[in-house]
């Protein structure tokens, strides 16, 4: 490192890692056309981009786990045209992935430990040291963490801190964050870009993933907008506004949500939930949802807003309390029997509750109904296909075919996938957790769209989420739940970002 | 139940614990032999349950590695046998101590050797590592009978013979009679202590976790996952070229038909002692708990008055108890309590 070879671009900066000319393609997909980046030292750039837009597949041959079809990774001046992830991590590269790519079955402590205990070449795995590692390194991120429980016991926002946690374990040179707080609460938020102020001091060139446009601006010192797997543009955040950017990055004007409709006034309530509890989770949970209404839960991450969901869609069955559907009383013991009274619910975590990855796009559309599309046992596959396709239209999902799977397709068509098959069954109440998580901007616009029409025909919307913009958007009332209890509502006159950060973090 | 478990962490991890469960196990069809036939418990039987656990608890140490790295191995009877006759072919005169030492040691090498085939069949042809042993083992099998012999040795080389005769402990019977236990056993002790300490003390010892865990994920921070693979691959053929070797010293004589058709009742002990046929977990003390389970069923069925024939079918029968009570262990996992005490909040929300 001691050559500091001058470049024409950057004056006598040497980037720390050089994407050059790469392409990638997936069996015949163009993930990547001709993408040539550069990350300086000290520098935090932003890739900025709609899901499937090639960002997370950028990284991905940065780091070595995927090798690209053409072109090479230049790390401190050499080319690597074929990098290997154990070469990368050698070379000073490290990378919190989208996926996390954590080990399940070790706890937190070892998995932060064990790649850096690895580098360095130890041959005998000393259980106090691994602890010291992973001690110093979730001090250096600012976070708190339970280190000797397995990792596919943790909750998803712990796995997202213990994949920080391990990237910053190793002092790198190149830090690459594939959506690094998608599952993170804002004071966490708050303490990771704390620890990337830091590493930035430190001359670590970073790369930064977010679909929060606010995250962009807040961090980056550079931003390129990739489109379709190509740079549209690179500059500095200044020269951007928000809708200047997001217009960069799906290509389209209008970026504010669409208003939601009038509640049906007169109407029974689509949901009504009284003194709804559930040991020491959360106790007398009373609301209502109206006919047309759209309304938001919110609260911090562990406020029970979840779990409220959960017992609303009869995945985890409160112990009290009652809940009607349009009018009528129902006891909710299983998915099965909130489904049939008429609740459908879209979780939290899609990918791995919510869908069939490797089935088509249209069995999965098409699960929820086959009892309506089938007779004396057989089902009626033609009208089946035909509804599909309706639905797969009317929600614009982007596939060649209904007959792929559903893991081929990016974050936001799959959160269409899933609203869409229980919008087919036509239910009363639509209760999503985290709608839009991981969904970039262009895709949550037409998800927010979506439910809008859906409540103009009647549909009661809940929303369990802390994405304020998109709160304030579309809900007509925000009720806000701290330590397992309804402790504020927002009515529309009192709705706006502040009003809600300020309920749910007091 | 559910408020049960769910409140006592103990109750809730004594289930899960597939250990736990078979010593219960264990223990109440010991209880009810002896009710039945008093003699049944004493140092006789637990000699001969020792002695009958020693092979297959050393083959299935060998099966734990494989299935902890996220494989599964069926060509570890084969091996062994190979390895074993293989020795004995070539070293028929050795005697004594270092005779003994030469005979175990050809065993593992050929085990060594042949866990390499298998490694190079998986991560060559990239095949699954149940196909790819499925092919070697029949390989294996063929080329003994082929190259190497089929015929029985009955005259084993002098220095096996010697280390089975040498007794741990000799211990007079009431009867008149002495029973005891052959110093064999230290084999199955020593190697059970070196790749527990392997399993989980070392750093490779640990990547074998990880890449059982997620190969994707280990790959991407780092970890040698094709070099883990060939080590576990090598190792479990060594263990099971030494299971061979001491089958051979314990019966006296090298049939290679000795062990057709055994994989499942080792993989069974194995899957029963707590090890993920997913990959990712497993522990040489589980393995031996489920080896020691199947062994006190098999001696202590016909003092019960079942027909021998049944064995099979009341292992089968554990298999489903120990996997199925780990799922539903799993499934009540305990709840982070979120409850915070009461507030004087109004109850807010009804509105509409």
């Amino acid at each position: 490192m001691s050559t500091m070879t001058s470049d024409p671009e950057h004056g006598s900066v040497r980037p720390v890692v050089e994407a050059e000319s790469i392409s990638k393609t997936f069996g015949g997909v163009n993930a990547l056309t001709d993408v040539t980046v550069r990350f300086l030292p000290g520098e935090v750039h932003c890739l900025a981009g709609e899901n499937g837009s090639g960002k997370s597949t950028l990284i991905k041959i940065i780091s070595g786990a995927e090798v690209p079809t053409a072109g090479s990774i230049r790390i401190s001046g050499h080319a690597y045209p074929s990098l290997r992830p154990q070469q990368a991590i050698r070379l000073g590269v490290e990378v919190i992935y989208q996926d996390f790519s954590l080990l399940p079955n070790l706890d937190a402590a070892e998995n932060i430990a064990l790649p850096l205990l690895t580098l360095e070449g130890k041959r005998v795995a000393s259980r106090k040291r691994a602890m010291k590692i992973a001690e110093e390194a979730i001090g250096r991120a600012g976070i708190r963490l339970d280190l000797s429980t397995p990792v596919g016991d943790l909750t998803v926002a712990d796995r997202q801190l213990c994949a920080i946690a391990r990237a910053l374990a190793h002092n790198s040179t190149f830090l690459a964050m594939d959506e690094p707080t998608t599952a993170l609460t804002w004071r966490e938020v708050d303490s990771l870009f704390d620890a990337v102020g830091r590493l930035r001091e430190q001359g670590v060139a970073i790369a930064f993933i977010s679909h929060k446009l606010q995250e962009v601006f807040d961090v980056a010192d550079r931003v390129t907008v990739l489109r379709n797997g190509r740079i549209v543009e690179t500059g500095v955040p200044s020269q951007y506004t928000h809708e200047s950017l997001s217009q960069g990055m799906t290509g389209r004007k209008s970026t504010s949500f669409p208003r939601s409709s009038a509640v049906w006034a007169g109407k029974p309530a689509a949901l009504r939930v009284t003194g709804l509890g559930r040991s020491q989770l959360f106790e007398g949970i009373s609301f209502t949802v109206g006919q047309g209404e759209v309304v938001g839960l919110s609260g911090l991450l562990g406020s029970g807003r979840t779990e409220v969901a959960e017992a609303i869609a009869g995945v985890h069955p409160a112990d009290t309390g009652h809940i009607s559907v349009l009018g009528e009383e129902c006891d909710i013991r299983s998915v099965e029997g909130a489904v049939s009274a008429g609740i459908a619910y879209v979780p939290e975590d899609r990918l791995t509750q919510g869908l069939f990855l490797d089935q088509p796009i249209g069995d999965n559309l098409s699960v929820t109904i086959l009892s309506k599309f089938s007779r004396a046992g057989r089902i009626r596959a033609r009208a089946l296909r035909e509804a599909s396709r309706t639905m797969s239209a009317t929600l614009r999902i982007k596939t060649r075919s209904l007959a792929a799977p559903v893991r081929s397709l990016s974050g936001g068509n799959a959160q269409r996938v899933l609203i869409g098959k229980w919008l087919l069954r036509e239910p009363a109440v639509l209760v999503l957790n985290g709608p839009t998580v991981g969904v970039d901007v262009g895709s949550k616009f037409d998800i927010l769209s979506i439910l809008n029409a859906e409540s103009l025909r009647g549909l009661g919307i809940l929303i369990i989420s802390d994405d304020l913009p998109e709160l304030v958007a579309t809900c007509h009332r925000v009720l806000v739940m701290r330590g397992g209890r309804l402790v504020d509502e927002l009515d529309s006159a009192n709705l706006s970002e502040a009003t809600i950060l300020e309920a749910i973090s007091a | 139940m559910k408020s049960l478990l769910s409140t006592h962490p103990r109750i809730r991890r004594a289930i899960g614990n597939q250990e736990v469960l078979l010593l219960v196990i264990a223990l109440v069809i010991v209880g009810a032999v002896s009710v039945r036939n008093p003699g049944f418990l004493g140092v006789d039987t637990l000699f001969n349950i020792l002695t009958s656990a020693l092979v297959p608890f050393i083959f299935g140490i060998g099966v734990t590695l494989v299935l902890i790295a996220g494989g599964i191995d069926v060509s570890f009877l084969t091996v062994g046998i190979f390895a074993a006759y293989l020795s004995c072919r070539l070293f028929p005169q050795a005697d004594g101590a270092p005779g003994a030492l030469l005979s175990i040691a050809v065993a593992v090498g050929v085990g060594v050797l042949l866990g390499l085939v298998n490694a190079v069949v998986v991560l060559g042809a990239r095949l699954s590592t149940l196909i790819a042993t499925l092919a070697t083992s029949a390989i294996f099998l063929g080329a003994l009978f082929a190259f190497i012999g089929g015929t029985v040795i009955s005259d084993i080389p002098h220095g096996l013979v010697g280390m089975n005769s040498v007794s741990l402990v000799r211990i007079p019977l009431a009867n008149g009679g002495t029973t005891r236990l052959s110093a064999l056993v230290i084999i199955g002790v020593v190697l059970a202590v070196l790749v527990a300490l392997f399993l989980r003390r070392t750093i490779a010892g640990r990547w074998v976790f990880a890449v059982g865990g997620d190969e994707e994920a280990a790959r991407r921070v780092g970890i040698p996952i094709r070099a883990t693979r060939v080590l576990v691959f090598a190792i479990a053929g060594g263990i099971a070229g030494l299971a061979g070797i001491v089958q051979v010293a314990q019966s006296g004589r090298a049939d290679p038909t000795t062990f057709i058709g055994g994989e499942l009742n080792v993989i069974a002990a194995v899957v029963l002692g707590g090890a993920l046929i997913t990959g990712g977990r497993g522990r040489v003390r589980g393995t031996l708990l489920g080896v020691i389970v199947i062994q006190i069923i098999n001696s202590a069925l016909i003092p019960l008055g079942i027909p021998a024939i049944w064995q099979q079918a009341v292992i089968g029968l554990l298999l489903i108890l120990g996997v199925s009570l780990q799922t539903i262990a799993n499934r009540v996992r305990p709840i982070r309590a979120i409850l915070a005490p009461p507030a004087s909040s109004v109850p807010i929300g009804e509105t509409v």
